[in-house]
């Protein structure tokens, strides 16, 4: 085995590249930055190209037209980035073009601070642009997983013809693990709709704009379906020691991470507690949510923000189990006995 | 000549499908210039057999449904953003022909910064600027090139400078930056005038095809439904207003300086990518390496000193050998609030079982290497842990009675091996010695892979010794 001892951001630049990503368009910002300098270091070396554009809103339609063209494309920012991203993802959500975004959150709102937070789950899973749209978001959880879930996205974003996201946190993106780099992908899809500049072009349109409302409803529709179909076929998600669990503690990205040794130190102490860790944050693992509240007692969901990964839980719950909500904001990540000390007062309620 | 006027460019399709059904007259209002500005595109694509590997790139304004005239590979794109998606498809296809078609208000207001840079990187396509002083399609709003007082719905009493300032003149602009190869501004007033369109629209083209730079072609244009005119009245307002204002001819030229280069397909293979990658194909995991004392077993450790101290560094060589010892490791930099106070410090963790949480609240070792550390860090420490210190930096012991403690004079044995920044080193030996994590030449075989110098390998490898050696005639004694 040989394995490379690596930060997440830089697992996350091999990994697309493995999977055979050769364009990447960015504009700086922390603490994403180190995701465009490790792509401006490696995309050149394999005949790839790397284009700082003039700014956020520039670099992801920089993407757009990338995807247009057929290759495997990608971008990375960080929370404030994203919002500004936001008229770019719509518009290629709406033309059905796939390309892959990385979002290292940081904290907010506006310009918050630098620190991990969890506070894009809803720009991100909810829509942060106009129309009806679904992004594929991937939560990682350690740096092999951010090498991984980047080749991941890029399969999912040409299977469904969707922009697909990497969500993580500044934790996962500065903390060095070790990473196993899977083979490079040699065959991709192929892509007959994309502009190829040959002669079947004249056939073929990238476009989000449709002025008849018959026909932007029927193209809706197709997106519903295909959403629906990715909701049937993608849904990932972790689980620590919930056999026999009546307490289920949910969180996801550095959360998880904590959440797993506060499930060791409670189960210690001989409280029946497990962990659900949902990867894929669209589409949500619901479905197992609610298979999982007719057997336990309750839940607890952990997150680096105001409450927003919640919204799904106590969705799928629907009210039959109590959901409780624990959370640091701001930069601010807790310790597991912190959340060991929260869980027990939920458990004694 | 006759039969050219009246046949139709072989760039534009047959039948316009837009809105129901299909049609053979375009949706731009009597007057515009779009519609000839079109043919004189689609001729010159025609003209230059460069059907098959065109790519235009339609705005948002009244050119929108571009793309339901040119036979070509078509992309509808965000207000403004026309010159990015260009930069975008131009890079992934560099054998294409990439036009870029906008507006004034896409171009020059919310798009400006976007022009301004895909111009000022050289971005290899061609843009053609329509300026008719107006937004048309959302029924005549105040653009960047409108004139001083006139009306339109959101200058109702006409634009003045002090509210709105001066026009926008966007050749003059564009023409000041180094990397355009052609700029150009002329007029859709006269049958004179648009054979100087149709040469510029040529230019421009053959710029391209000749892989030579951006070009610029900005074409003044009437807007009579926008502006409330006939297309007569237009036309004479134009001679009698816009072109005043916005002086025709070349504003940069140096195409002819260049020499005409092949656009070349991207090729980019998947050879050596372990090598290009720098990412390792050699087995590096130990399987062999014995396990320490029960106490000494999966430690979370605090590593901490002030800058310079390479405490960051000694963290990442523990980290690294502890992975090729076959252990799950992770590194974290302090981070968030941790990062203020003047202490450096980083999280290590070295684990025979999956890691959970990476930050450690409560560690099993402490390595402080400066007093601040030791003050801050050391109540935190688990009964039964390891506190190594730098005890020629530190001057008072621990505390604690429940935790073992090893002070090292960790500075003072770097100096005497006459370079200070390895007393990292020597506590990293006095660590393995103490706990029996992994071997020597487990860390010896990592630190090619951390230490960037190589010719200072070997004096980190006698910093190591170093350290190993004071822990078996010191075993746990300050």
């Amino acid at each position: 085995m040989a394995k490379q001892l690596i930060k997440g951001n830089e697992a996350i630049v091999k990994g697309a590249i493995l999977a055979g990503c050769r364009f990447y368009f960015g504009y700086p910002i922390t603490p994403a930055s180190e995701i465009a300098e490790a792509a401006a270091y490696y995309m050149p070396l394999v005949g790839g190209t790397f284009l700082q554009g003039e700014s956020e809103v520039a670099s992801i339609q920089m993407l757009y037209g990338a995807a247009s063209g057929g290759v495997r494309c990608m971008t990375a920012s960080s929370s404030p980035g994203i919002s500004l991203k936001q008229e770019g993802i719509s518009y290629s959500a709406g033309s059905e073009l796939p390309l892959v975004l990385i979002d290292i959150m940081r904290g907010g709102p506006g310009l918050g601070n630098i620190a991990p937070e969890q506070g894009d789950y809803n720009q991100m899973v909810k829509g942060g642009g106009h129309g009806n749209y679904k992004l594929i978001v991937l939560a990682p959880n350690c740096a092999q997983e951010m090498c991984d879930l980047t080749m991941l996205a890029f399969e999912l974003a040409d299977k469904y013809r969707n922009p697909a996201v990497i969500l993580a946190d500044g934790f996962i993106g500065q903390m060095m693990e070790p990473v196993e780099f899977p083979a490079p992908v040699t065959e991709l899809p192929e892509k007959p709709w994309a502009i190829h500049a040959d002669k079947n072009d004249e056939t073929r349109l990238i476009c989000s704009i449709e002025l008849e409302p018959e026909v932007l409803e029927a193209h809706n529709r197709h997106l519903q379906e295909k959403y629906a179909e990715a909701e049937k076929n993608e849904v990932r998600f972790e689980e620590y020691r919930i056999d026999g669990a009546d307490f289920v503690l949910v969180g996801y990205g550095v959360v998880s991470r904590v959440l797993q040794t506060t499930v060791d130190l409670l189960r210690d102490q001989g409280h029946r507690v497990g962990l659900l860790r949902p990867i894929t944050l669209w589409p949500f693992p619901g479905k197992r949510i609610v298979e999982l509240s007719d057997s336990v007692d309750s839940f607890m969901v952990v997150e680096l923000s105001n409450g927003q990964m919640v919204d799904d839980v106590r969705l799928a719950v629907n009210g039959k189990k109590p959901v409780h909500f624990y959370n640091r904001m701001g930069g601010m990540v807790p310790s597991p006995e912190e959340i060991a000390d929260q869980a027990v007062k939920f458990l004694e309620d | 000549m006759a039969e050219k006027v009246l046949t139709k460019a072989a760039s534009f399709y047959d039948v316009y499908e837009r809105k129901s059904g299909a049609q053979d007259v375009t949706h731009y209002c009597p007057g515009c210039g779009h519609g000839v500005l079109h043919k004189l595109i689609a001729e010159a694509i025609d003209d230059f057999g460069i059907r098959d590997q065109t790519i235009f790139i339609s705005p948002v304004g009244c050119s929108v449904f571009a793309y339901y005239y040119f036979r070509v590979g078509n992309i509808q794109v965000a207000h403004g953003r026309a010159p990015a998606v260009a930069t975008g498809i131009k890079r992934t296809h560099p054998e294409s022909i990439v036009i870029s078609y906008q507006g004034d208000g896409d171009l020059a207001a919310i798009g400006g910064n976007n022009i301004l840079q895909a111009a000022n990187r050289g971005e290899k396509i061609t843009v053609f600027f329509i300026n008719n002083a107006i937004y048309g399609m959302t029924g005549g709003q105040m653009a960047p090139t409108t004139l001083i007082g006139q009306r339109t719905t959101t200058t109702p009493r006409g634009r003045t400078a002090a509210n709105e300032g001066f026009p926008l003149k966007m050749c003059e602009l564009i023409s000041t930056l180094e990397s355009p190869i052609y700029v150009e501004r002329v007029a859709l007033t006269d049958p004179k005038n648009t054979s100087k369109v149709r040469r510029a629209v040529r230019k421009a083209l053959r710029n391209q095809i000749e892989n030579k730079g951006f070009s610029f072609v900005e074409v003044l244009s009437a807007c009579p439904s926008g502006w409330k005119m006939t297309s007569v009245q237009a036309k004479q307002w134009m001679v009698d207003n816009l072109l005043p204002q916005f002086p025709l001819g070349v504003f940069k030229d140096v195409s002819k300086e260049l020499e005409p280069s092949e656009r070349s397909k991207v090729v980019f293979s998947t050879e050596n990518m372990n090598e290009l990658l720098n990412i390792p194909s050699e087995e590096n995991i130990r399987t062999d390496v014995p396990k320490p004392l029960t106490k000494f077993q999966n430690p979370r450790i605090i590593l901490a000193g002030f800058g310079g101290q390479g405490i960051l560094m000694l963290g990442l060589g523990l980290a690294q050998a502890g992975m090729q010892a076959g252990y799950h490791v992770s590194w974290i930099p302090s981070y968030g609030p941790e990062m203020r106070g003047g202490t450096a410090n980083c999280h290590v963790i070295l684990s025979e079982e999956r890691i959970g949480s990476p930050t450690v609240s409560k560690p099993t070792v402490l390595v402080a290497m400066n007093l601040p550390s030791l003050e801050k860090f050391e109540s935190q420490v688990e009964p039964g842990g390891l506190i190594i210190y730098d005890s020629s930096l530190i001057n008072q012991s621990p505390k604690r009675k429940d935790v073992k403690v090893l002070g090292i004079p960790a500075t003072e044995m770097a100096d005497n091996l006459g370079n200070t920044r390895i007393a990292n080193m020597i506590v990293l030996g006095a660590y393995i010695a103490i706990t029996g994590i992994m071997p020597k030449d487990v860390v010896v075989d990592a630190l090619p892979i951390f230490i960037k110098h190589k010719k200072l390998i070997p004096l980190n490898v006698q910093a190591i010794e170093k350290g190993m050696a004071f822990v078996d005639k010191n075993n746990g004694h300050a």
